[in-house]
This record gives C-alpha cells, structure tokens and sequence, in this order.
C-alpha cells in the first residue's frame, strides 16, 4: 500500500506546535494513581516494543552473514560482520546500489522541491486572486487528491511510452512534480496567513508580482511548505509501484526497486539475501533518523493541518 | 473587467502561477484517466487465420468491464480486499487513536521517546517493511514463528487464511505511527480550560476521553479512515514482495495486482485500463460514501 496523499491541512492558528513537551502533563486530570500509569506506560513499552521489533532485526541481520541469516537466532548476534556486509553491498554490480541511492535522493529531492514550488504558486493564485475558473479549478484539484496514485501509474504508463517518455528518469519526476494536496494546503495556508494590506502595500511600492510572490509570499509561507515537501520526499522516496512500472533499465531505478530486484534473485544466488538486508539498512536508518530529527515539522504542519475537517 | 492598466497586469499573474502546475495536472492526472478510459472500451481484434492478417483496435463499448466484472480471479480480488478494509481500517483507527490517547494522558512519560519510536515505520517504504517482515515470517529465519514453535505453536502466517492478515499487519506496522502523530498534534489543540472545566464537573479521565476528547478528534479520525479506505483498495507491494513465499498469494491477489499483471504479463492493456478505472471509481465512491455517511449522521464534520 502506498498511501501518499496526506490529507489534513487547514489553517494556520499561528501557534507554535513545537513546544509540546511540557513539564505539565496535557489532559490535566488529577489525582493519577500508581497503577494507572503502571498500566499506561506497560501498555506504550508494549506499543515500542512492536513497533521497533523488526528495526531491530534489521539491525541485527545486517551484521550476519548470509549462513548465519538463515542458521542463527533472528533477535541476537552472531559473528558481527558489518563493515564487511556494508562494503559488499556498495561494491556489488559495479556499485549499483550507489546509483541507485542517488536516483532516489534525485527523484525525491528534485521532485519533491518542484512540486512544493509549484503548490506554492498555484495556492497562493487560487488563495489570493479571484479569476474566471478559480473554484472549478481548485475543486478538480481536491478530486486529486481523493484518486489513488496506483489507478493513475497503469495508464499513465501507456500514455508515457506513447510519448516516449516511458524508462527515462523524466517517467518518474514528472508525475512526482504534482502534489494536489500540496496545492490544497497552500491555498488554505495562503488565505489564512497573507494579509491583502501586505500585498497592496508591496503592489504601491511598485514591486512586481513575481516579486512579491518571491520575497513576501514564500517567506510567510515557509511552515506550510516545509510540510509539503517532507511529505512529498517521503512519497516519491517510498514510492514503488510508479518506478516498477515506468522503468526497465536498472540504472534508473531508485533503491525501492533495486532492493526488490536483488530480493528476487536471491533464489538462484543467496548470497543477495544478505545484500538486501544490508541494503535495506543502508536505505532505512539515514531515512528514520531524519524523521526523528525533523518531527517537529511534521507536527507543525499537522496541528495546523487538522484543526477542522 | 476592470480596464485599468495596472491591474489588467495583475489578472494575468495568477495564470502564469497556475498554469505549470495546471499543465502537470492535466499530464498526470486527467489525461491517463481520459486515456484510460479510452483504452478501456477499446479492444484489438485479430484477423485472418490464426491472427496472422494482422491486428487492429475497434471499439468494443463496455465489454473490458464487463469480462473484468465477470472474471472471478478479478472479482475475488475486490472481495478481498473490501475484506481487508473492514478489518484493518478500524484496527488502524482504533489503535492510533488509542495509543494517541495514551500518549496525551496524564500518566505517559517518555512521551517523546515513545511517539519517535511509533513514527520511525513511517519512514521505512511499503516494499521495504515487507521484506523486513517477509523474514519475521518465514519459518526457519523468523525468530517469532521458531520461538512459537518451542512454545508448541505452530502458526503458518502465510497459509491461505492468515496471509492477508500478516499483510494487515504489515500496513499497520507502517502508518499508525503517522495516525498517531495527527491525533496527538489534534489532542494538544485542546484548551487547558475544557480541562478545567471537566475536572471541575468531576469527570473521570473516562469521561474526560469519551465527552471532551473523543469528540475533538473525530475530523482527524474521519480524515484518517478516509485515506486508510483509499489506501487499502491501493494493495499492491505487500502482497508482490510475500508472493515468492507465500503460495495462497496469486497473480491476482488484490485489484492492483491484478491490472498490473494483465497488463504487464497478459499483454492486455485494455483489460488492464478497464481494471484500474475500476478501482479509481471504487475508491471513489467509498470515499465520498463514507464521507456522506459521517456528515449525515454527525452534521458537523
């Protein structure tokens, strides 16, 4: 399942989400007993435990070698050899993994950055002009939102190869540039938070729009447009039934489907159980530690995201 | 119209704002779902003895769908899914909603510790969380399916009946840390004086979940079954990556599947553009059903 269109986004109540972790406890009810929060904290070690579980198996098994995957105890080491392990899987196929580490930053990242400068432009006209087509525009847009990505890769698919576009890194950046709720949430955040007086008074002072757009109303629309493009980056990054449909060449896969391929190999050459897991590693801890390090955002996005349905 | 120099100027910006996210749009969006739906009341007819006179496209009308809406693999594929989502959606919305209210209660330390350690799946791809757990649940690597074993039970969670819910699993595994997240930043938007108000009126923390926060959550909650709906019928890496080692797992286990391997193993487009206008139709109207459904009863979602 790849559920890629987050969708809470309302407006901006000009609060700062960041600084939840109070010395008081939210839901100020009193009297807490003992048990109770013996009972609670159980029941969150519980929720971490399942959570991490397979974290932590992956840990474990990246350090194992390929005998020692399949013949020694899942939850504990044995003859830790992960430096080994790591340059086996960034060695492997003239470095493929490399490559295809690199398409994946270039996938998301470009396509990420794109589409949250194009939600911003596009937010920010519906949000703050009023021209002929506004509403029906924004409400296909929200109808975006609402169909799901995989119906759209099979035809778009048929449509790209037409085109010729199809396994070219074009077949997976250029759907990767739209983001409907990207444009939804720029709107709302655009209506609520850029004042008219500001954008009349920058208009008198002579500047042009693309300016003010540049200067002012990118500046203003800064939390929001954090939001969008960590989402968008996780989405093109998770992505994986887009690329396994638009791409043969292996060179131009990200590490989502190189992973996959080696996975499937593994049956003739074992040896790639052990590249997947280690690979797999590689990919997932820079990717966790940054989602840890950038919560905050998340939040900041989500709390003005879900004030009202 | 305003005839005004200046501001003729200004009607034209947000054109030039919309416009490239409009052309990507119709690129990406309109466009393949018009062409879908083209391909998928066409046909290719071969003529001549044995196809060799060569081939051409006709229109057929409706007769993808209905051998779509006739091929029991295909229609299997709906079922199960539709299954899936009946099951997994309200564990999905149950748990996050529970461990966001544990999170929010009085008694939670570690708040921060714990909500990181919810989140991290989120970072990890659907196709990668079901590698990992591929692993925890082939018998002989799994040290959970082994250690059962010793304990004299013998589970197989890729047989026939359980392997959709190893799949669940491994969708729940993967969002309800995100769930959570939006609950909780929903719970913290909760004005201290509602607090007040019902520690005065000596609520219980029962109450206090049920009346005051139960309540505030229910937009996100209606948002986050909305998507978990969507994404459901979305099915597709889960079950592609536990197929090699799970034999109840066909080439048409789910809808996605499904048009995929039509597509791309049968050669055949135009069923394959009929399967997915389908499934967009599906996701559709179960969307805006359950959308309907909450705002007739609730009024104010």
């Amino acid at each position: 399942m790849s559920l890629q269109t987050p969708a809470r986004a309302v407006p901006p109540r000009g609060e700062t989400p960041a600084s939840d972790d109070h010395a008081t406890p939210r839901g100020g009810i009193t009297g807490v007993t003992t048990r109770s929060r013996i009972l609670v904290t159980g029941l969150l070690v519980a929720a971490a435990g399942y959570f991490l579980l397979p974290v932590y198996w992956l840990v474990v098994a990246s350090t194992k070698s390929t005998g020692d995957l399949f013949g020694s105890f899942g939850l504990w080491f044995s003859h830790p050899r992960f430096l080994s392990n790591l340059r086996q899987v960034v060695t492997y196929d003239d470095a493929i993994y490399l490559r295809w580490a690199a398409n994946s930053l270039l996938y998301a990242g470009v396509g990420a950055g794109v589409a949250t400068l194009l939600a911003a432009m596009s937010g920010y006209a519906l949000a703050k002009f009023s021209f002929a087509g506004r509403d029906t525009i924004f409400n296909i847009v929200l109808g975006g939102v609402l169909i799901p990505a995989t119906a759209l890769a099979l035809p778009m698919y048929l449509l790209f190869s037409e085109a010729g576009l199809a396994n070219t890194y074009w077949a997976v950046l250029l759907p990767s540039f739209v983001s409907p709720f990207g444009v939804y949430l720029c709107r709302i955040y655009a209506a609520a938070s850029i004042p008219d007086e500001l954008l009349e008074a920058a208009r008198i002072d002579g500047a042009g729009e693309i300016r003010i757009f540049t200067v002012v109303v990118l500046r203003i629309m800064t939390p929001a447009l954090v939001t969008i493009f960590l989402f968008q980056f996780v989405g093109i990054w998770n992505n994986y039934f887009l690329p396994l449909v638009m791409l043969s060449d292996s060179k131009l896969y990200p590490i989502t489907l190189g992973l996959t391929s080696w996975q499937s190999f593994a049956d003739r050459q074992p040896q790639l159980y052990q590249l997947t897991v280690g690979g797999a590693f590689v990919s997932v801890v820079p990717l966790m530690i940054a989602m840890v390090a950038l919560q905050r955002f998340w939040r900041s996005g989500l709390t003005e995201g879900s004030v009202k349905g | 119209m305003p005839t005004r120099a200046p501001r003729r100027r200004r009607n034209l910006a947000p054109v030039v704002f919309v416009a490239p996210f409009l052309l990507l749009f119709l690129l990406t969006f309109a466009l393949p779902i018009g062409y879908a739906v083209y391909q998928s009341v066409m046909d290719v007819e071969y003529t001549g003895s044995l196809g060799l006179g060569g081939s051409h496209t006709v229109f057929v009308a409706l007769s993808n769908y209905s051998d779509a809406l006739s091929d029991h693999a295909f229609l299997r594929s709906i079922g199960r899914v539709l299954l899936f989502a009946v099951v997994q959606v309200p564990v999905m919305v149950v748990l996050s909603a529970g461990l966001a209210l544990l999170l929010d209660s009085a008694s939670a330390k570690g708040v921060r510790f714990f909500r990181a350690a919810f989140f991290l799946p989120y970072g990890v791809p659907g196709v990668i969380a079901s590698i990992l757990w591929g692993f925890l649940y082939v018998p002989g690597v799994s040290p959970l399916v082994d250690g059962m074993r010793h304990l004299g039970l013998s589970v197989d969670l890729l047989g026939g009946n359980t392997v959709l819910w190893s799949i669940a699993n491994i969708v729940t595994w993967e969002f309800a840390g995100y769930n959570v997240l939006v609950l909780v930043a929903q719970l913290r938007t909760i004005p201290a004086e509602l607090y007040e108000a019902a520690r005065i009126d000596g609520a219980s923390a029962w109450a206090t979940v049920r009346h005051v926060k139960l309540p505030l959550l229910r937009p996100a909650l209606i948002l986050t079954t909305v998507f978990t709906i969507i994404g459901t019928l979305q099915l597709f890496a889960e079950p592609l990556v536990l197929k090699p080692v799970s034999s109840s797992i066909d080439s048409a286990y789910t809808p996605n599947l499904s048009a995929y391997n039509e597509a791309f193993t049968n050669d055949n487009y135009h069923l394959a553009a009929a399967e997915a206008v389908l499934l967009a139709l599906a996701a559709f109207v179960l969307s805006f059903g359950f959308l309907r459904l909450i705002n007739k009863r609730g009024g104010d979602a």
